[in-house]
């Protein structure tokens, strides 16, 4: 099983409700986030491209987080989940360092925190918070070792991208282009 | 006072469920504890509610935990308004509950009426002295002299209060500064209002064109789901705004149009739609009147015409024109929502519905569906009194066409340069912060200091609130009881709303404030029930529901009355117009006067060094109602200034730098606003998100982040046929140097 997600950039309006389902399902206390939305823009007016991009952990199949936690807090779930045991955390921030994507952050409580997949929703066959509130549906998720998922028949069809390839970690996070 | 969850069974197993009391816990969701993120037993309950952070009302449930921690919102999936997916300030509407800024006690000013000194007082003492204040001021100047602005859900409490007391003056900000001029231009064309959420088949649609309309920016829930689907299956977009849009992004499409000149890329769009027979012949020949009159209107108005106006290049005048008739009739040419844009709205609004009835997209398969409303049995009341005059009376030359309360109407009638007869002497406000929601602040507070009495009712210390007599704290849509949301949709059904909490702080439901001034007015009949919920549970016991059920199910639908979401093959369907057909040619519009087929009027442009304003929605916030919120100030927690590189390069600019604004009077922004140099902006405009800018130090997060656009919008051009105020001819110019002003809150 191989737990993934693609994000269709022809149909995210950039709105952040990603942002906030998190925070509210996650309990995450304010002023922190898990997932992010991004703008980037090319050309000039009037020639223009915009993409908006919901970012977050990747959970790389090439861990360097997890490689670099003196405390093996930072570890693999089954389906590749990248997760981080709070108790065994000691904060030291170097896996906030080793990450290509930023996607960790110290949470105030001590422990660094980051996307969790909401693997507690997948137990009960939900979808994580962000994908299942996305009001332009452009978020699939499921199992790439199942060709019948919803992520692996939308990569099926579709043309996409990843985040730093060139940092060699085999991300997870799929953007359709 | 907090009660236990231990109290709270107690009294609610009772059947003592009185106002202070939450309902009783629904449907018990299992879960293990481990998988729950919150600490707690796991054992969680959901509440039936509809989103009130916008007008979309979409359904959904609260959700907390067992000690009483609200923990998140979603929506409900068998609602046709969100499907089960909230927006960003849906999600984060917990916000408003959690808010510690909001409005706690009743208050009453102490000391001079322009002093913002208030103390606390109790709800009896606020109560009786509002009615007595409405006494008295109804016996100086009549009922009618009292009027209510209102916005929202529990606005209807207060409207009927004041229509039991005699008085018809009512408006609200949805109408005169928003869909206004919209609703008048299609009735006027096809006998009937757009309504809310306006009946847009966009799913099934193969081309929409969106004039100014931010859909994704403005996050109108049921629509940006449906473009979405419709994207997955191939819709061309054409988008026309001198904004790069979110929207414009994901359009076949983007017309990057001169502002103010929408009209004439209408009439040239009509002319390309009529001259190369693109137009839909059977529908116009069987159901429209005025085609020939429409026809050789339009012969003037050609692309090259346009050209010289709009900017856009002829070919791409013809080749959109003809893109939407490839796909018509399942195409829209979208009305949009909030259309006060120039003064001449009615009439752009009006070749808007033309261009749709010539493509026959009414009443078609991805054009515009007939929405059907679910009918409930109105509560016993007696009725109302006569006034003896109305909103419409304060000047009856004024705006004809107007079929709901004109907000700027009332405000002229309790301004001091009133001249006419028919003057308002005292307020109610509910729900919306006038000084931010009506355009040209000052007037509007010229109007305010006119009054002998100003009653605020509204959960949050709005700018409105400090120039209220008696502020009313309201409780958050989470924690009481409205009427059920009856909206039109493809199927008709309702919403429950019921309390997930008792109200926090002091802060009561509106249903019960008007109740208790109505008892102290010799008005208790019109206020017929104990709490709020018998009301429900007696309506839905007449359509063969309860309030129990809904409790559970929290949206039902029901099936439509009749087959007929579209017009069926053949049909020769009437019309609400007085020709009872689709009206081309306005006869009525020119009885009045005006122009019965649309027209182009040169608008007012900048002079050099100033930039038109224009202003927007962003997603995560609804007008300045959420810019205090603390789960959505997170996402965006001050507007930014919009400006192209050329013009920033011009003045110096750097990204975030803090600059003032002065518009075309010499008025300058309270505070000051950062830049951010974009080429999703027009050189000759520039844009920020609607909403920011508090003035009320109550609001710690919102007060001094960014800056009001309302503020600079003093030049407001009055669309003459619906009242409308035109907001879109406003410029402004770049201070650089700190003007120093001072600081009001």
């Amino acid at each position: 099983m191989r737990y993934a997600m693609a994000i269709d950039t022809k149909k995210c309006v950039g709105c952040s409700d990603c942002v906030v389902a998190c925070q509210t399902e996650n309990n995450i206390p304010l002023g922190y986030a898990r997932d992010w939305v991004t703008e980037t823009i090319n050309g000039v007016y009037p020639s223009l491209q915009l993409e908006f991009r919901s970012e977050r952990c990747n959970h790389c199949d090439n861990t360097p987080c997890v490689r670099t936690c003196p405390t093996g807090a930072s570890h693999v779930i089954e389906g590749g989940i990248v997760k981080v045991t709070h108790e065994k955390c000691i904060g030291c921030g170097a896996c906030i360092q080793s990450c290509p994507y930023d996607a960790r952050y110290s949470s105030p409580e001590g422990w660094v925190d980051k996307c969790t997949f909401c693997d507690h929703r997948l137990k009960d066959g939900q979808n994580p918070a962000c994908v299942e509130v996305c009001p332009t549906h452009c978020m699939y998720f499921g199992d790439l070792d199942d060709s019948n998922s919803p992520v692996s028949k939308v990569m099926a069809n579709r043309k996409w991208k990843v985040l730093a390839p060139e940092a060699g970690t085999s991300p997870q996070i799929f953007y359709l282009i | 006072m907090k009660t236990t969850r231990r109290d709270f069974i107690k009294i609610s197993s009772i059947g003592l469920g009185s106002l202070a009391v939450a309902t009783p816990v629904v449907n018990y969701i299992t879960g293990n504890s481990n998988d729950n993120p919150l600490s707690g037993t796991g054992k969680i309950s959901r509440h039936a509610n509809y989103c009130e952070v916008c007008f979309w009302n979409c359904a959904g449930w609260v959700y907390k935990n067992e000690e009483g921690k609200i923990w998140k919102i979603i929506g409900n999936e068998n609602d046709p308004h969100s499907n089960g997916r909230f927006c960003p300030r849906g999600t984060g509407g917990i916000g408003m509950y959690e808010d510690d800024d909001r409005l706690k006690k009743p208050l009453m000013r102490v000391g001079k009426p322009e002093s913002q000194e208030y103390k606390e007082i109790s709800w009896t003492e606020a109560f009786d002295h509002i009615a007595a204040k409405m006494k008295e001021i109804g016996q100086k100047y009549g009922n009618e002299s009292i009027a209510l602005f209102k916005h929202g859900s529990s606005s209807k409490h207060f409207g009927h209060l004041i229509s039991a007391f005699g008085s018809s003056n009512q408006a609200g900000p949805a109408y005169a500064q928003c869909k206004g001029p919209r609703e008048e231009a299609f009735t006027l064309t096809f006998g009937e209002p757009l309504h809310s959420p306006e009946p847009l088949d966009i799913r099934d649609s193969k081309c929409l064109v969106l004039i100014g309309s931010h859909l994704g920016e403005n996050m109108h829930n049921g629509q940006v789901q449906e473009m979405s689907e419709a994207i997955d299956k191939g819709i061309s977009i054409i988008t026309v705004d001198p904004r790069f849009s979110t929207v414009a992004s994901k359009s076949k499409f983007w017309l990057p149009i001169k502002p103010a000149t929408d009209n004439a890329l209408l009439l040239a769009w009509i002319n390309v739609i009529i001259n190369e027979n693109l137009y839909d012949k059977d529908y116009i020949e069987k159901l429209s009147v005025g085609f020939d009159k429409l026809k050789e209107h339009v012969q003037q108005f050609t692309p090259e015409w346009a050209y010289g106006i709009t900017t856009i290049e002829p070919n791409i005048i013809r080749e959109t024109a003809r893109e939407m008739a490839k796909a018509a009739p399942a195409v829209i040419v979208h009305p949009g929502r909030h259309a006060t844009w120039y003064g001449d709205d009615t009439q752009r609004l009006r070749a808007i519905a033309i261009l749709n009835a010539l493509l026959g997209s009414w009443g078609r398969r991805g054009g515009f569906y007939m929405a059907a409303s679910a009918k409930l049995p109105k509560f016993s009341s007696p009725a109302y009194p006569k006034p003896k005059w109305g909103w419409k009376d304060i000047n009856p030359e004024k705006y004809p066409f107007a079929n709901e309360g004109v907000t700027n109407l009332i405000i002229d009638g309790s301004h001091p340069d009133y001249k006419g007869v028919n003057k308002i002497k005292a307020w109610f406000v509910l729900g919306t912060n006038l000084p931010v929601s009506i355009p040209d602040t000052k007037r509007t507070i010229e109007a305010i200091q006119n009054q002998e009495f100003i009653v605020v009712i509204d959960t949050m210390p709005t700018e409105i609130t400090g120039y209220a007599d008696i502020v009313l704290p309201e409780c958050t849509y989470i924690e009481r009881y409205d009427d059920l949301r009856v909206l039109p949709h493809r199927e008709p059904n309702i919403a429950l709303r019921v309390p997930a909490f008792e109200p926090r702080f002091e802060s009561k439901p509106a249903w019960w404030m008007a109740k208790e001034i109505a008892n102290r007015l010799g008005l208790g009949d019109y206020f017929n029930y104990k709490d709020y919920s018998d009301v429900l549970d007696w309506q839905l016991k007449q359509i063969g529901s309860s309030l129990d059920e809904m409790k559970n199910l929290g949206v039902k639908k029901f099936d439509r009355e009749f087959d007929d979401l579209y017009f069926a093959e053949g049909e020769t369907p009437e019309f609400g117009t007085t020709s009872g057909k689709i009206e081309l040619y306005s006869e009525e519009l020119a009885s009045y006067g005006f122009p019965p087929l649309p027209v182009y009027k040169p608008m007012p442009e900048p002079e050099t060094g100033f930039y038109r304003l224009i202003y927007g929605r962003s997603p995560v916030h609804t007008f300045s109602r959420t810019t205090n919120n603390p789960r959505l100030t997170e996402l965006q927690k001050e507007n930014k200034l919009w400006v192209n590189p050329k013009v920033a390069k011009e003045w110096d600019f750097k990204d975030d730098q803090e600059i003032w604004l002065q518009n075309q009077d010499g008025i300058v922004s309270e505070f000051s606003i950062k830049v951010r140099i974009t080429e999703r902006i027009r050189w000759d405009s520039v844009y920020m998100v609607h909403g920011f800018g508090h003035k009320d130090k109550r609001l710690t997060r919102g007060f001094g982040k960014g800056i009001s656009d309302a503020e600079l919008i003093t030049k407001v051009l009055i669309d003459p046929e619906s009242g409308g105020t035109g907001m879109r001819s406003n410029f402004v110019t770049f201070v650089t140097e700190n003007p120093g002003k001072e600081v009001v809150s």
